[in-house]
């Protein structure tokens, strides 16, 4: 990488003017002329045929305008595939609206569009909709229990994904023949990624440009545009994606909702602009949820605490549907691929199942199963370091892999990271500060302060190759960028990615101006419309610098090659002796030769006559980026304080330490920020947030008041260090920084709160962690 | 005369709204809330809403110096208060201090709750101009954010409180004013 | 979450009020600050037809000392006006009731939710029912047949019900005498949400001896109770952990998604005796 003067410095951001003075423009901000309102009748039931849907006192309402069922739109299902025998994967499709049956009480069945949205609610409640009720299946044991009603007539007990992997020669033998076998069995709770802004979307029909325009909040634009055009049976041509300014994503908008596409055949069907915003009850109930897993690991060590071993049982309840485009497959094979992680894992065998439950479908949420195998696999060391008799941050430096690239029991190849460096670095902050100290004191005193640690690694910049050995039939990784500049010497730059928080318009402007040699305040990014860019996978999986941010940066070299070019042509002399700074060409040999870029576009584009034969008129340019390699791993350890209160069982975080690395960061501070909300994300599903469901399917959170999202209150403070192992494989030495915060802080605060439980001799191993729970713990001895 | 019938629906009534100084007349059913009015009759998007139950507080707005959830309001209630947004606080293109703070401190992502946490702020300090760091992180407390963790808000607040409390101080110090306590 | 349609009519004084309410009858209700009602009614869980706001009868928003040392509460004084006290008429006698206002949910719904509002709702878990159980309050209603003192014993019938007819305007609330050694303490999962288990306690103490006190507790049944075991402890010259340990043995808090009756009794114990040390050390 180029000595850059703008990448690895916290640049202001650019997205910050109009969303501090409220002139975002967020979708429920549109306002289109006619514009209808939707919203959906929703099944009442969790598993059942539908009987009848009798819309005609809906059509009565006043206000209502029209009102739709699965016949009346005759729209295409939605089925995510995975190139795996039927033995492994179970495609299932997911209807627009429920046709013949419902798997989920919120499941969408109708669609109500009126002039405004009280009116669509008035609508609602006039639909009559009649269900022959079926024993629902509400749990991981029911569903796998035999003779267990079938969610899905073509998935055999319930099964959607079963794979098999790995299982190392001998991995029994060396269980049988361990000096140590520890086991965990962990449960998580069902979670809500919870973007502050729901999901919704303005759609309309274009007649001059014979366009569906969809302008939906979605981290996948194009993928939305893929469906929309099949579902609906229209050239992909003939739909538009367009993204507004997004509240929040963290992947529960990185899959194609039923909504959206209703919502769009609507306004194709009444050649009128519907918007539909998803209201919080039906956010929290009837919207893609996350992260219900099932987890019986055991691990091998041997008297010196190596680990000899990895054995694991995965189950994940992905609820009624499978994603499009990752499947139900995404959570399974996330955790059996990557388990092993930071640590030199000899022998692994893996099962990983999705099921599926009367429950609201499941969508990739931030993590995407690290969360949980990380918690497992550092659950596993801490206990093994306990039976031991071993130091547990000693126990992982022992494991941690030191030589890079180190290729895996999992075939992965894994690149150079800092997983030593950040546990001892970690360690060491916790240590100065005196908190071991304080530990002491405090047992002293009868209170239970505990201190616990996660190390772990994410792969980022998943390319096209890792994606298809899951074997996925949509196959996400490359991007694409275009950057143009025009007469004024101002650049646009085109991504395939979707920022929706992550402060791309800064950073990939910082790309491209230190690529340049430009002023950032030139630099626009043009992101989420699909009339822009051929295509684009979007923003998840922590790839948006790492592989957008490469294609960008190739793009903008392409440009400054063709600025050269012109520049060189002009001169007499070869492009190698031109440089890029400040804004124009110079001669290397004489600076004070300068050709500004308003020179050169003056040339490119309004006295092309003057370009020599071999330079075609325009500056613009266009690159693709992908990953041909295993992709990069951005590491960290993260350093819990805890208290635990006697009287409440109420866990407080004294302390919180992050120590991590993703490479270049391109913007500190923007990177400091996905780590905060990302540990903040982590710590809530640590001791705070769970949808249930009762046996009836009956989801328990429909409020904020049953679904704790923590406030400041809560999440404390984080201490953050960087340390930086440039990645070899991306254009900018960036990894991924999107996930890890909430990848490692289950694990941390977990080990942390055992930690302090140690005198009571229980471990907790489930999350949420509810004060309930903690109580009991502590308080065992005065009840019995 | 009172009307005791049930409503028709769609029955609506004439209300005058008192929002960033300009007075509003709006025709609208009595069950729309404060928000919905902001937003879809004055076209006051910068105000968002976010759980239409009181909770994560994207909704917050000024109604006579206070903070208050404008989703637990119908604009009704708000004939005769005076109303003020986010839309408020910036003249121009000039962002105003508490908003520059949030930038500085990197205090929010998306940005849709950033409107309500703003709201907040602004009207706390003015009630508490020597608020606490700890005061302030209890009243941060009131909205949700999902993307910052909270601390840069924290800190963005507590570091506009400060910058007002130093210009009050050394303007106190010039007797250019009399107007700090 | 778009309420059901209502028609909506501003109360210019209480008779003018409670005029409206006899006219509406069952179909009518009285929105003050709307802090509980406006979010229910967005739900679709509450759909009154009619809403009779008294947010702009002046009368009601007073807030002052008796002479004989009581402190009234007019219905429409607000929680925040409450905590911050403007005219310091609170005092040291009536701290406690400064001091719990921080416990009901967050400013934003401070600033808006009132006294009166809160104690018609009658949560079994709000402070302002707690405070008036443990302090004795009196409440002053007005209906068409006139106004008429309620002691607080008779007035929390059970979930979400009072003594006030649907025709009555609660338009103060009475605190007879000051409570310099009262506290009030809950617990919940996350900050300013609803108590899982609150208490409040007010010790009678001479000379630096504790001699009895009331002790009320929340989120243990239909509506605030007072615990008398536990009041006994305290005029018997019992410990804090003794009173404590009466108060979670007296109750059998049903058991929900948020604890089980065991872990409510628990909290019970260690509130009761947090509210003591509390209530003792002002």
């Amino acid at each position: 990488m180029k000595e850059g003067k703008l990448v690895g410095r916290s640049v202001a951001r650019r997205e910050d003017p109009r969303l501090l003075s409220g002139r975002g423009r967020f979708v429920d901000d549109i306002a289109l002329p006619g514009m209808l309102h939707a919203q959906f009748v929703r099944s009442t039931v969790a598993h059942g045929e539908i009987a009848s849907v009798d819309l005609s006192a809906v059509r009565h309402v006043p206000g209502v305008v029209a009102a739709f069922t699965a016949d009346d739109l005759e729209l295409g299902d939605i089925t995510a595939q995975l190139g795996r025998p039927l033995s492994e994967y179970v495609p299932t499709a997911m209807p627009v609206l429920a046709r013949d049956k419902v798997r989920y009480v919120g499941e969408p069945v109708a669609i109500v569009v009126a002039r405004d949205a009280y009116a669509a609610e008035d609508g609602l409640e006039a639909a009559k909709v009649s269900y022959t009720t079926l024993p629902p299946v509400t749990s991981e044991e029911a569903a796998l229990a035999p003779g267990a009603p079938l969610v899905h007539d073509e998935a055999a007990r319930n099964t959607l994904v079963d794979v098999s992997l790995f299982a190392t020669d001998g991995i029994d033998e060396i269980f049988a023949s361990a000096p140590c076998v520890v086991h965990v069995e962990s449960r998580t709770g069902r979670q809500n990624a919870l973007p502050l802004e729901t999901r919704g979307v303005v759609a309309h029909w274009d007649d001059r440009e014979e366009q569906l325009v969809v302008q939906t909040c979605t981290q996948v634009p194009h993928q939305v545009r893929t469906v929309a055009s099949r579902s609906l049976r229209l050239d992909e041509r003939a739909v538009r994606v367009v993204v507004p300014d997004m509240g929040g994503g963290f992947g529960q908008k990185c899959v194609v909702g039923r909504e959206e596409i209703a919502a769009a055949a609507a306004a194709l069907r009444l050649r009128r602009p519907v918007k539909w915003i998803e209201d919080r009850k039906d956010a929290l109930s009837a919207s893609f949820l996350a992260r219900e897993q099932h987890y019986q690991v055991r691990a091998a060590f041997g008297a010196d605490g190596r680990i000899l071993g990895l054995d694991a049982d995965v189950v994940c309840d992905m609820g009624a549907y499978s994603c499009y485009p990752f499947t139900a497959g995404i959570e399974p094979l996330m955790a059996s691929a990557e388990m092993p992680g930071v640590y030199k894992v000899p022998a692994y065998r893996v099962r990983g199942r999705a099921i599926t439950t009367n429950k609201a479908p499941t969508a990739p949420y931030r993590g995407v199963s690290r969360p949980q195998y990380v918690m497992v696999v550092e659950r596993l060391f801490e206990r093994a370091a306990r039976e031991l008799g071993l130091d547990p941050v000693e126990i992982r430096r022992r494991n941690v892999i030191t030589d890079f690239p180190y290729t895996g029991v999992n075939h992965i190849t894994y690149d150079p990271g800092s997983y030593l460096e950040s546990l001892n670095l970690c360690e060491r902050l916790v240590q100065d500060e005196g908190w071991y100290e304080k530990q002491a004191a405090a047992a002293a005193e009868g209170r239970h302060l505990g201190i616990g640690y996660a190390c772990f690694s994410e792969r980022t910049g998943y390319g096209s190759t890792a994606f298809a050995q899951r074997k996925m039939q949509v196959v996400p990784g490359f991007d694409i960028s275009e950057v143009r500049m025009d007469t004024s010497g101002a650049v646009t730059v085109t991504t395939g990615t979707m920022s929706h928080g992550q402060s791309h318009e800064t950073t990939m402007a910082q790309i491209v101006a230190d690529e340049l040699g430009l002023d950032i305040a030139k630099v626009r990014l043009h992101q989420g419309d699909t009339d822009r860019i051929t295509y684009g996978w979007g923003t998840f999986a922590s790839r948006s610098i790492t592989v957008g941010g490469s294609a960008v940066r190739l793009a903008a070299a392409k440009l400054g090659d063709k600025l050269r070019a012109i520049a060189a042509a002009r001169w007499g002399i070869d492009a190698d002796e031109v440089e890029l700074t400040d804004g124009a060409a110079r001669r290397r040999d004489d600076t004070s030769e300068v050709l500004t870029y308003e020179d050169i576009a003056d040339i490119a584009y309004l006295r092309a006559h003057l370009l020599p034969k071999d330079i075609e008129p325009g500056l613009a340019a266009t690159a693709t980026f992908d990953v041909f390699t295993d992709g990069t791993f951005s590491n960290a350890t993260h350093g819990v304080v805890v208290e635990l209160h006697q009287g409440t069982g109420q866990v407080e975080i004294l302390r919180y330490v992050c120590v991590e690395d993703c490479g270049v960061a391109i913007n500190p501070q923007v990177v400091e920020g996905q780590c905060r909300g990302g540990i903040a994300q982590g710590i809530a599903g640590a001791l705070f947030e769970q949808v249930t469901y009762d046996d009836m399917g009956e989801p328990s959170a429909t409020s904020f008041m049953d679904y704790k999202v923590p406030t400041a209150h809560e999440i404390p403070d984080v201490l953050i260090h960087h340390l930086e192992t440039p990645s070899a494989f991306t254009e900018t030495g960036a990894k991924g920084a999107g996930e890890g915060g909430t990848i490692g802080a289950p694990a941390a605060v977990l080990n942390a709160v055992n930690d302090a439980l140690r005198p009571t001799g229980v471990e907790l191993d489930h999350t949420p962690v509810t004060p309930e729970t903690v109580h009991r713990a502590l308080n065992l001895e005065a009840a019995s | 005369m009172t009307d005791t019938t049930a409503p028709a629906q769609r029955e609506v009534q004439l209300i005058t709204l008192d929002v960033n100084g300009e007075q509003h007349e709006v025709i609208t059913e009595p069950r729309r809330t404060l928000v919905d009015v902001l937003r879809h009759e004055l076209r006051l998007t910068g105000t968002h809403v976010g759980c239409e139950h009181g909770i994560c507080g994207a909704c917050t707005v000024l109604v006579d110096d206070r903070p208050v959830r404008a989703c637990l309001m119908f604009a009704a209630q708000a004939e005769g208060a005076r109303i003020r947004t986010v839309e408020s606080l910036s003249e121009g293109d000039q962002l105003g201090d508490l908003q520059q703070a949030f930038s500085t401190h990197h205090g929010l992502q998306c940005g849709f709750c950033t409107p309500g946490f703003l709201m907040l702020a602004e009207g706390f300090l003015a009630e508490r101009p020597e608020a606490t760091k700890e005061e302030i992180r209890e009243v941060v407390a009131a909205n949700l954010c999902r993307c910052t963790g909270y601390q840069t808000i924290v800190e963005a607040i507590d570091g506009c409180a400060q910058a007002r409390r130093r210009a009050c101080a050394s303007r106190c110090d010039s007797k250019e004013s009399d107007v700090c306590s | 979450m778009k309420p059901a349609p209502f028609r909506y009519h501003r109360a210019p004084d209480v008779d003018g009020a409670t005029r409206l309410l006899a006219e509406l009858g069952d179909d009518a209700k009285v929105i003050a600050g709307g802090q509980s009602l406006v979010a229910m009614m967005n739900f679709r869980l509450a759909r009154p037809r009619h809403l009779v706001d008294i947010a702009g009868i002046r009368e009601l928003g007073r807030l002052h000392r008796d002479a004989d040392g009581g402190l009234r509460i007019g219905a429409l004084t607000t929680h925040h006006t409450v905590e911050t006290d403007p005219t310091g008429v609170l005092g040291t006698g009536f701290a406690v009731l400064r001091d719990a206002m921080g416990w009901i949910g967050h400013l934003p719904i401070r600033t808006r939710g009132t006294v009166g509002g809160s104690i018609a709702h009658a949560d079994a878990t709000a402070e302002w029912c707690l405070l008036a159980v443990v302090l004795g309050a009196e409440f002053v209603a007005r209906g068409p047949r006139g106004e008429r003192r309620i002691p607080v014993a008779d007035f929390f019938l059970g979930y979400y019900t009072t003594a006030l007819a649907p025709d009555e305007l609660l338009i103060e609330i009475v605190f007879p005498r000051p409570a310099p050694h009262a506290a009030l303490t809950e617990f919940a999962e996350r900050r300013g949400d609803f108590a899982l288990v609150a208490a409040a306690v007010d010790l009678d103490i001479e000379e630096g001896t504790v001699r009895g006190g009331r002790v009320a507790l929340g989120g243990v049944a239909a509506a605030v109770v007072r615990v008398p075991e536990a009041e006994a402890v305290l005029a018997g010259g019992g410990s804090f952990d003794d009173c404590a340990s009466a108060a979670a043995a007296a109750v059998e808090p049903p058991a929900d998604a948020s604890g089980s009756t065991h872990y409510r009794k628990e909290l019970v114990r260690t509130l009761v005796r947090r509210a003591c040390e509390e209530a003792k050390s002002r």
